[in-house]
């Protein structure tokens, strides 16, 4: 996948977690969690669902690799 | 201080039942015989009449913090915040770890269990890596009452009472007792029940020989009718606001009645059939706990789930208590609404405190031929009975593993 077509992955995953938050100005170059109302849980949602639609597995040594946009891009573009 | 004398009064009501989503809606529906059940399908075994709630998840709540929790926990917080408002306090002003959360529930984590479970073997292929991680928070005994907790900002104590159907009652009398113990200041207490949506009840229901049928749901649940074959079971919640009387009139509070007598006990006989002796001795500890005889009570709301056995065995037992009585009347809320498990002590009783302002006993539903063997005088089943004046209501709640509980509540009067 592009870096956009990753980042648009992450987001709608994102979408169905948080659905009452504003996603029309994500700046990719800051955390997720600095943007959005997400915890812990959420970022276990996360790894849940790229497990179950896309078969990705990230180990929890790497969730720090999912914390923006754009880091999400480099770590799951390579994966997806 | 020494609260061990204090009176404990109601303050405000937060509920939900199958036929209303407030106490006048709720009240009505019963002085009305509005039934609550329809036909829902249920997994695994097709058409079952169940009570279904339909309060506004999202009144409360967003959307995520929905997706996270439960419905036990939608429930608990849809009631807490209805109560938490009609019962008038600053809430910005109460000091959060002096409110205790008490909710009694007939059981928990079946819901989230079943779904996992389903979707591990019809869509996961047994793939475990696929279990949720929010199986135990959801899951967890005390999930209900710590949903409130965290959507109030409340920082006292907060758990569940597991104590089946008679969780409503005993989440009430929990907080009676830490009010007057001063382990709080002000407590949200009552029960729910999500039962619903869990097909394991209902098939242990009706594998029991105990599920309520019919081929109009609305009659599906008729308690103390010759033609009752069983318990509809039906979702539901109940959450009071509850104080201690000097707090409640300093703040110059609403007060819907005073808890003035409460007991519980065991049977000790049976994992699932109720005991007579026990309910007579529930019921005469409420009595004496509030200093009063069974005469002066005005209205007894019973347990009666609609089951052949059950309904006999409490109708002898009220009977016993009651024999003396001659202006005590009695009804049912079950064919209205079904057996809301954890919610019913509590809801129930809320179905009855408007009584002390309008006079009426609101009727039983679904009584076309009443048994002869739960023949009571005084039984309240065709129309509302205006009586003079409610000044004591007696409520019973009971559940399996033989718990028993009976609630007295008083018109507040200073």
């Amino acid at each position: 996948m592009t870096a956009d077509e990753v980042k648009n992955v992450v987001i709608e995953i994102i979408k169905d977690i948080a659905p009452d938050e504003d996603y029309s100005n994500i700046d990719p170059a800051v955390p997720l969690r600095e943007q959005l109302d997400l915890d812990s849980m959420d970022f276990l949602d996360i790894v849940m669902e790229l497990r179950k639609q896309y078969q990705v597995e990230v180990p929890a040594q790497d969730y720090s690799h999912l914390a923006t946009l754009n880091s999400c891009a480099e770590y799951l573009g390579p994966k997806l | 201080m020494n609260y061990l004398n204090e009176r404990i009064v109601i303050t405000g009501v937060g509920l939900t039942a199958p036929n209303g989503n407030n106490i006048k809606e709720f009240r009505q529906a019963l002085l009305e015989k509005k039934s609550g059940i329809t036909h829902i399908d249920m997994r695994y075994m097709g058409q079952v009449a169940a009570g279904v709630c339909t309060f506004d998840e999202r009144k409360y709540q967003d959307r995520k913090a929905r997706r996270r929790g439960t419905r036990a926990g939608a429930t608990a917080i849809y009631c807490a915040h209805e109560a938490v408002n009609d019962c008038g306090i600053n809430w910005d002003n109460v000091d959060k770890s002096r409110v205790g959360v008490y909710v009694g529930i007939t059981e928990h984590g079946n819901v989230e269990t079943e779904e996992e479970v389903h979707l591990l073997l019809t869509q996961n292929n047994c793939d475990v890596k696929l279990w949720s991680h929010h199986h135990n928070p959801r899951t967890v005994s005390n999930s209900p009452a710590g949903e409130v907790n965290l959507s109030l900002n409340i920082t006292g104590p907060h758990y569940t009472i597991g104590s089946a159907c008679a969780g409503g009652n005993m989440g009430l009398i929990q907080a009676v007792q830490m009010l007057r113990l001063g382990e709080v200041d002000f407590a949200i207490a009552g029960g729910l029940s999500e039962s619903v949506k869990t097909f394991g009840i209902f098939a242990a229901f009706k594998a029991q020989g105990a599920l309520g049928t019919h081929a109009d749901p609305a009659k599906a649940s008729k308690p103390l009718d010759r033609d009752r074959n069983g318990i509809v079971v039906s979702e539901g919640g109940c959450l009071y606001t509850v104080e201690r009387l000097s707090d409640a009139k300093a703040r110059g509070a609403k007060i819907y009645a005073e808890v003035v007598g409460y007991a519980t006990n065991t049977d000790a006989t049976d994992f699932v059939l109720p005991n007579t002796e026990r309910q007579i001795q529930c019921m005469n500890m409420a009595l004496h706990k509030a200093g009063i005889n069974a005469s002066d009570i005005d209205i007894i709301n019973m347990h009666a789930t609609g089951t052949p056995s059950g309904d006999i065995v409490e109708t002898k037992a009220v009977i016993e208590v009651f024999s003396n009585s001659d202006s005590s009347y009695i009804n049912t809320s079950k064919g209205a609404i079904g057996h809301t498990m954890g919610a019913a002590g509590a809801l129930e009783l809320a179905g009855n405190l408007l009584a002390f302002e309008d006079g009426l006993v609101h009727p039983c539903m679904n009584i076309d031929n009443l048994d002869p063997e739960c023949e009571m005088k005084n039984l309240v089943v065709k129309e509302p009975k205006k009586l003079d004046k409610v000044n004591y209501i007696l409520n019973n709640s009971f559940g399996m593993l033989g718990i028993n509980s009976s609630v007295i509540v008083k018109k507040y009067e200073d």
